[in-house]
């Protein structure tokens, strides 16, 4: 009996408990506004998404340590879809309709966008996708802040082309098997053809998400390589490139007999691989860490600051990427948006992005396009270093604007440059 | 500073040697070199730090022509990174003075100095130059290595005459072969159609890739115009092919190999627990990524406490690995499967649930990211048996490591008393007892054995491959694929079916890329075993059942 009322009583205290958090959850989601962040926190994209995570939290930390946004302070939800793809869509709605958060920051790979698209036009939510894609897309309930392939994909295979960049013939597009390696090599495919360079010169190999063993498709390049000066563009995603670029290195594939153009790879991807037999390989971004200016001075001082207070495990050796900046840069952009429009409601925020500018680390002002969604944003292309930072070998001369319909696909010139409303 | 230091040190080289011998001749040599040290001039030195890239390289080839080994030093602090523009001053960064290149006075470095940017193009010419000028040196291996590095250089008629008058007075005939190889590649875009000819043959007898390269660009751009020169070089290539086209195959073969060692070492230990004891061990997976997570923490000890032989951490990783994934073998048989003997279905959901809860723990102790695993610097690079052929020393470690378990294995299932017990129990349980074996004992330390050796294939994985939670995952299917290939009971069968699918599969991936290959041997591997269950190699016996 006795211990039965006890059981009772304690029973009470916790119900008490639970419904007084609950209120109090309650009052606090009033005061604040609620920001999803969407990023694989492990599987095989764990290696570039957790950074952005981490950025995306700094930034808020930012944001509301100067008062947060229209008086409010910004409250982040944080889910790990765990690299896998409908995880992605579940994770989606449980952010919308659940914790009916203002906007999602979020996603890496295309095939996770594609599958949280439906689920934000249904829902009416806001993304933000912080990372260079195929393009082929434009959506309303979308922002672009990663670049479109004519400010990274294009540049990079035309800087290959060229006398400076090793005035390649051949070319190995080598890529994950999903739509954004399929479809960018697509338009490298057709961009090529338009240089003159015929079907017999260019190989596309593909491999599954995670795989490890690229013996055979290194002998591939290397064998491929003889027949003319070979380039190798690399749309390989996530943690299968710490083994192929180990591989490059054993293999002794050096830079300056076949070069390594990746678009996927930045200083976050080459943390923990000996980037001595490396040297040479390249990348193409709109922003790396190692870029002088002082706006990115303070960005990386920022960042080796959170690093170090959230006690991040990658604190002694704090990077910043290009995703991270555009992570960055969005975040940012949404707070003066909805600034502007005095609202968080989705249609207004929308309507209030365009032409919404931000200094941005890369050393220029980012402008968000009034009508089609995407950043206009320089083009860099780097050579890696023996440090694992990259050294700036070219660069577009200011901002380019996205073409998010490449012209090189056929059809693509009828499209219009923003979203349909329906 | 770092220049002077440079120059003095070769003048105390030249110092000694006068010492030694004919101390008159010596102050000549002395006078010369003093007279020459500075043979760049203050234009040619801001010609190849400034302005494009095409123009420091006319002047980078001028210095080339000339022959200039003075301007050695200043080239490699090109290369090294060591030289800024700063303002109009071009200033050499030292280790603890920044000084200026052309009036040698010591000067501050400024935060807003500017880099020069050498990208691949003007690295590789600044490279070849420097190889060019060192073949003027008197060590026979340096000029080894310059004839080597200008090989795989891009053929440059402004080297031309240098190389041409080193290969005249050269007596070392691996160089002067070398050499000749590298005149021919300029020679073939000469006017002279007599020396294109000369040129190609030449260049036939090589087994070089970056020379078949050469050849088809030529032929290939309509840069060769002369029909007689074309048939020569569709020749030479022809040629080439042959002397290429064996070491392509021993690479194939050798992949094929290194993934067959892999796959054996993972399918080892289950070769134990599931072969010889016949227990479905789903967790599997999950003892290699604890064993190669232990290599990971090892690592981690020997970075902080013992940096100086960090170097050799791998070889404290092997027992640790095989010691704490035994254990955690023994502490699952204790506790889980010795109650399931017998039971294959509640065996298989059992370990399987142990691999979600190991998987799990993992990723709140470690974290769910991926871990880095660095090798060591004896582990990087490889063999270069030709030029179309590198054998990678991580590969050639883990065949070697492959089979030294395998031999230990073996030793210990035949050689001794526990390899005898092990035998024994897992034939006739019953009978085993009662002759006085300990089963139950004997069940523990064979499944330790087994989780160990997995451990010991996650060293291996830890050093080509992510080590992350879900490692495990990825190889399991794998492992179980060769020893129900092997057939079940047998460590010889597991060796035929991990070299076989191995081999296969890389031959496969080589005609049909990776994601058709997995496919077509999975599909290989169910017609397999519904037309042959009991695998390659069964037991021959009543025992098994």
């Amino acid at each position: 009996m006795d211990s039965r009322r006890h059981f009772i009583k304690s029973m009470s205290v916790i119900a008490a408990s639970i419904a007084m958090m609950g209120s109090m959850h309650l009052a606090n989601a009033a005061d604040t506004i609620k920001v999803g962040i969407l990023h694989s926190l492990s599987g095989t994209m764990a290696i570039s998404e957790t950074s952005l995570k981490d950025v995306a939290l700094m930034t808020i930390a930012e944001i509301n340590k100067n008062g947060g946004v229209l008086g409010k302070q910004l409250e982040p939800v944080v889910v790990d879809p765990a690299s896998d793809w409908p995880l992605f869509a579940t994770k989606a709605r449980q952010l919308l309709s659940q914790d009916k958060v203002a906007v999602t920051f979020g996603c890496w790979t295309s095939v996770s966008r594609k599958s949280v698209l439906p689920v934000y036009k249904e829902l009416n939510g806001l993304l933000f996708y912080p990372v260079q894609y195929e393009g082929e897309e434009l959506e309303k309930n979308v922002f672009y802040t990663g670049a479109a392939p004519n400010q990274q994909a294009i540049p990079a295979v035309e800087y290959l082309l060229s006398k400076e960049g090793g005035g390649a013939k051949r070319f190995v597009l080598l890529g994950t098997d999903y739509v954004y390696p399929r479809t960018t090599n697509k338009i490298l495919r057709a961009f090529l053809h338009s240089k003159g360079i015929t079907d017999d010169n260019i190989i596309e190999e593909y491999t599954p998400f995670g795989h490890s063993d690229y013996q055979t498709i290194v002998a591939n390049i290397k064998k491929f390589s003889t027949g003319g000066k070979t380039a190798v563009v690399s749309t390989i995603n996530g943690d299968s490139n710490v083994p192929f670029y180990k591989e490059l290195g054993n293999a002794g594939l050096k830079a300056k007999d076949v070069p390594v153009v990746a678009f996927s790879v930045g200083e976050e991807e080459l943390r923990g691989v000996d980037t001595k037999p490396l040297v040479g390989h390249l990348a193409a971004w709109n922003y790396f860490m190692s870029i002088k200016n002082p706006t990115n001075t303070e960005f990386k001082k920022k960042w080796a600051a959170y690093a170090k207070s959230a006690k991040l495990p990658t604190a002694d050796k704090p990077l910043t990427n290009d995703p991270m900046e555009a992570t960055y840069i969005g975040i940012n952009m949404w707070k003066q948006a909805v600034e502007k429009a005095k609202s968080t409601d989705t249609d207004k925020v929308i309507a209030a992005m365009g032409g919404q500018t931000f200094p941005a680390p890369g050393g220029f002002i980012s402008t968000m396009d009034p009508k089609n969604h995407h950043l206009h944003k320089p083009v860099f292309i780097g050579e890696i270093k023996a440090d694992g930072q990259f050294k700036v070998v070219w660069k577009t001369p200011g901002p380019v604007k996205a073409q998010p319909w490449s012209p090189y696909i056929v059809g693509n010139d009828k499209k219009p440059d923003e979203p349909e409303v329906k | 500073m770092l220049l002077n230091s440079l120059i003095l040190k070769r003048h105390g080289l030249v110092a000694i040697m006068a010492n030694r011998a004919l101390p008159r001749m010596l102050m000549a040599t002395l006078l010369v070199f003093s007279a020459s040290a500075w043979a760049l001039t203050n234009e040619e030195k801001i010609g190849l730090v400034t302005g494009e890239n095409e123009s420091r390289m006319a002047v980078l080839d001028q210095v080339v022509a000339k022959g200039d080994v003075d301007a050695l030093p200043f080239l490699k602090l090109i290369i090294d990174d060591a030289i800024k523009i700063q303002g109009k001053d071009v200033v050499i960064v030292g280790d603890d003075a920044t000084t200026d290149a052309l009036t040698g006075t010591e000067v501050t470095l400024s935060d807003d100095a500017e880099d020069i940017v050498n990208n691949n193009r003007m690295g590789s010419e600044l490279d070849a130059s420097v190889a060019a000028l060192n073949l003027l040196s008197k060590d026979a291996k340096v000029r080894l290595e310059s004839a080597k590095a200008l090989q795989g250089s891009e053929a440059n008629a402004s080297r031309l005459s240098l190389i041409q008058k080193v290969e005249e007075t050269e007596t070392d005939d691996k160089v002067k072969d070398m050499l000749g190889l590298v005149r021919a590649s300029i020679q073939l875009t000469s006017e002279d159609k007599a020396m294109r000819l000369a040129a190609a043959e030449t260049l036939a007898a090589s087994a070089n890739s970056g020379i078949k390269q050469m050849l088809s660009t030529r032929l290939a751009e309509g840069g060769e115009t002369d029909p007689e020169v074309k048939a020569a070089i569709q020749d030479a290539l022809k040629n080439i092919d042959r002397n290429l086209a064996m070491y392509e195959r021993i690479g194939q073969m050798f992949t094929g190999i290194s993934l067959g060692s892999i796959l054996l070492l993972a399918a080892l230990g289950l070769a134990v627990t599931y072969g010889l004891m016949g227990v479905i061990n789903m967790a599997h997976g999950e003892m290699m990524m604890i064993g190669a997570y232990v290599t990971f923490l090892v690592q981690n000890f020997f970075l902080h406490y013992m940096p100086s032989y960090f170097q050799w951490y791998l070889l404290a990783a092997v027992p640790a690995a095989f010691v704490i994934t035994g254990l955690v073998g023994i502490v699952l048989e204790k506790t889980v499967l010795r109650f399931l003997y017998g039971r294959p279905l509640e065996t298989l959901l059992a370990t399987w649930g142990v691999s979600l809860i190991l998987m799990q723990a993992v990723r709140t102790i470690f974290g769910a990211q991926n871990v880095s695993v660095e090798n060591p610097a004896w582990m990087s690079g490889g063999i270069e048996v030709a030029a179309n052929l590198v054998l990678p020393y991580n590969r050639i470690f883990i065949i070697a490591f492959a089979v030294m378990v395998l031999v230990m294995i073996w030793l210990m299932l035949t050689k001794t008393r526990l390899g005898l017990f092990i035998r024994a129990v897992t034939q006739n349980r019953g009978m085993a007892s009662c002759t006085g074996v300990n089963t139950s004992k004997v069940d523990a330390l064979a499944f330790g054995l087994g989780s160990g050796i997995a451990g010991l294939a996650g060293v291996a994985l830890s050093q080509i491959g992510n080590v992350g939670p879900a490692l495990g995952q990825s190889y399991i299917v794998d492992s179980f694929m060769v020893v129900v290939v092997g057939g079940v009971g047998q460590l010889a069968g597991a060796v035929y079916a991990a070299m076989g699918v191995g081999i296969l599969s890389k031959f496969l991936e080589g005609m049909a890329g990776a994601v058709l290959a997995k496919i077509f041997i999975l599909v290989m591997v169910i017609i397999f075993i519904q037309k042959r269950p009991q695998g390659l190699f069964a037991f021959k016996g009543r025992s098994i059942d």
